[in-house]
């Protein structure tokens, strides 16, 4: 694939198609000299947990196995995905950040400038996905950089690369709406009604680049639904109005008591 | 969570001590100097005492701001960056007005040398030399709005994020400009008992402090009305941070409450202040340390 700056880019990642491997982690940590994870053993096979400064993918492990062995489990009993920066169109950290380090690139890409981001987190506050966290020894924030620099290489991102069941597809953004849509078609036509697509449209931040076919809800993901996928910024305007009332109304308070005071200090 | 709550997977940004004590100073910082500043322009000559106690407070609490601003970045070397554009190729000047953080920065630089002027004058004229005379108004005029500014962006800031209970509500702006005030306003009235001449402002900041205190209280009530329909009430006020909110609220009813302000309407429709607030330490205590706690409550059970 011929990758060319100017065209937008980004990840269809397809839930259906994926087993859990991690090689995409293993591919990402590999890549971007991320630091590997120690053993854990946890509840479940989840050991990676979540997204954060050294876990660029993160493979969730959903376990709905029925307690009935009866009955199948409909495509759900285990549901996997493989999570990422979504890279979206109207990007929450890009939108906060005062230090303008958080840019998009050539490749229609969200990317934290490590040598501009100073630490102030606000990024981490504002991202509805989780997606970022303060690294702990470069002290700046830091996520998925869609493999910016393979891309400026004219190499296709490290964790598509390596996933063997093509759940992870790079392209350009309007061929994998395309196949996400296709594929969509397919698993309804062979009776999988659950499955659904998220942020391929402007419905979620004006259209994720990496977007989702999902086997269930949103949320059951840890996505936001659209309904609750909103920008900080929505607080802005009534955060400052009622900031500016209750200014008006203390100064009106103050004006009041310097004008109708008859003080009698007794203090002495 | 039920499915009518608001759906929250943000990571938090561990915003802690050292930005609670700058809330905490800023709130101080504009409330002191927009109460000095009302006490200079709109108050008798013999105000002008009080006033100038209310710029030393401004500039004192002031200092610590941006040093627990810079120690909580994780490059403290780069805090310039919040108002200069280091991206190659597009060096400049940093402002985004739809970024609380962006505008803070630049208003609290701006302040700065706004409460720095104050500070200096209120020092030069307290040693009887003159000091630009024809500025001083003029510069408590201009200040005043950005000392409110620096008082209530804060909780603007908050809000303007995806965290559980801070992006859950719109009022905390109003809050912790309420709650800055009336705490500069307890501030003050109690240093006044230290400058005897400033003793006839007593009376206007025992009752602009109960005015606070009762904006606080409302924006109390509608921050607890606008958590309700989120399901994040739970999360602001469940254990152990009711313990926080009950700091806030004895701080905030030991002003209302206690007979350290009396205030009585005579029939000619003036308020007398029999003000023995301005003596005592206690009340004043309680009055910070619940301003300390109401924004420890809400910084800290949101993440």
């Amino acid at each position: 694939m011929e990758i060319t700056p100017g065209t937008a880019y980004g990840f269809f990642t397809d839930t259906s198609v994926c087993i859990g491997c991690k090689a995409c982690e293993v591919a990402c940590k590999s890549w971007n000299l991320l630091e590997g994870n120690p053993p854990a053993f946890g509840d479940g096979y989840d050991n990676t947990g979540r997204l954060d400064a050294q876990n660029w993918r993160a493979v969730q492990f959903h376990d709905n196995v029925p307690d009935n062995p009866a009955v199948t489990g409909q495509g759900k009993a285990w549901l996997m995905m493989s999570d990422v920066c979504k890279h979206c169109q109207h990007a929450s950290c890009m939108e906060v950040c005062p230090t303008n380090a958080i840019i998009r690139t050539e490749f229609d890409s969200v990317f934290i400038q490590p040598d501009v981001c100073n630490g102030c987190r606000n990024c981490i506050s504002a991202c509805p996905y989780g997606v970022i966290e303060q690294d702990e020894h470069s002290r700046v924030a830091q996520k998925c950089t869609l493999c910016y620099d393979r891309l400026q290489g004219g190499m296709e991102p490290a964790c598509a690369k390596a996933c063997p069941t093509q759940s992870i597809q790079f392209g350009p953004l309007d061929e994998l709406r395309e196949r996400a849509s296709r594929r969509l078609d397919t698993l309804h036509a062979q009776g999988v009604p659950q499955a659904q697509l998220y942020g391929h449209d402007d419905s979620v931040y004006g259209g994720l680049n990496a977007f989702f076919l999902l086997m269930d809800e949103p949320e059951k993901y840890r996505l936001p639904d659209a309904a609750n996928a909103v920008l900080p910024s929505r607080h802005n305007k009534r955060g400052y109005l009622t900031t500016l009332a209750t200014a008006a109304l203390a100064v009106l308070g103050g004006l009041i008591a310097l004008r109708r005071r008859r003080a009698r200090d007794d203090d002495s | 969570m039920t499915l009518d709550d608001a759906q929250h997977f943000v990571r938090d940004p561990d915003w802690t001590w050292y930005i609670l004590g700058y809330f905490f100073f800023a709130g101080l910082t504009g409330g002191s100097y927009l109460l000095a500043s009302m006490l200079r322009l709109f108050g008798k000559p013999e105000d002008e005492p009080a006033a100038r106690i209310g710029y030393y407070v401004s500039f004192v609490a002031l200092l610590p701001c941006p040093v627990l601003l810079t120690l909580d970045l994780g490059q403290p070397l780069r805090f310039w960056h919040m108002l200069v554009n280091t991206t190659p190729g597009n060096l400049g000047l940093n402002f985004k007005y739809w970024s609380p953080m962006s505008v803070g920065a630049w208003a609290l630089t701006i302040f700065g040398a706004f409460a720095t002027w104050s500070f200096v004058e209120a020092w030069t004229l307290d040693r009887e030399r003159r000091f630009f005379p024809r500025l001083g108004k003029l510069v408590s005029f201009a200040g005043a709005p950005l000392g409110l500014f620096v008082a209530g962006y804060t909780g603007v800031l908050l809000s303007v994020s995806n965290q559980p209970v801070w992006s859950d509500t719109w009022t905390l702006g109003g809050l912790f400009l309420a709650s800055g005030l009336s705490g500069s306003a307890a501030l003050m009235g109690w240093l006044v008992r230290f400058r005897r001449e400033a003793s006839p402002s007593v009376g206007a900041l025992a009752l602009g402090e109960r005015w606070f205190q009762i904006l606080e209280l409302a924006l109390i009530v509608a921050f607890v009305v606008t958590l309700f329909p989120t399901g994040a009430l739970e999360r602001a006020f469940g254990p152990p941070w009711f313990a926080l909110w009950a700091a806030a609220l004895i701080g905030l009813f030991s002003g209302l409450l206690s007979g350290s302000t009396r205030a009585s309407i005579s029939p000619d429709g003036t308020v007398a202040v029999r003000a023995v607030h301005a003596a005592s330490t206690l009340p004043t205590t309680l009055v910070l340390a619940g301003i300390i706690a109401l924004r420890a409550a809400i910084i800290f059970s949101a993440q």
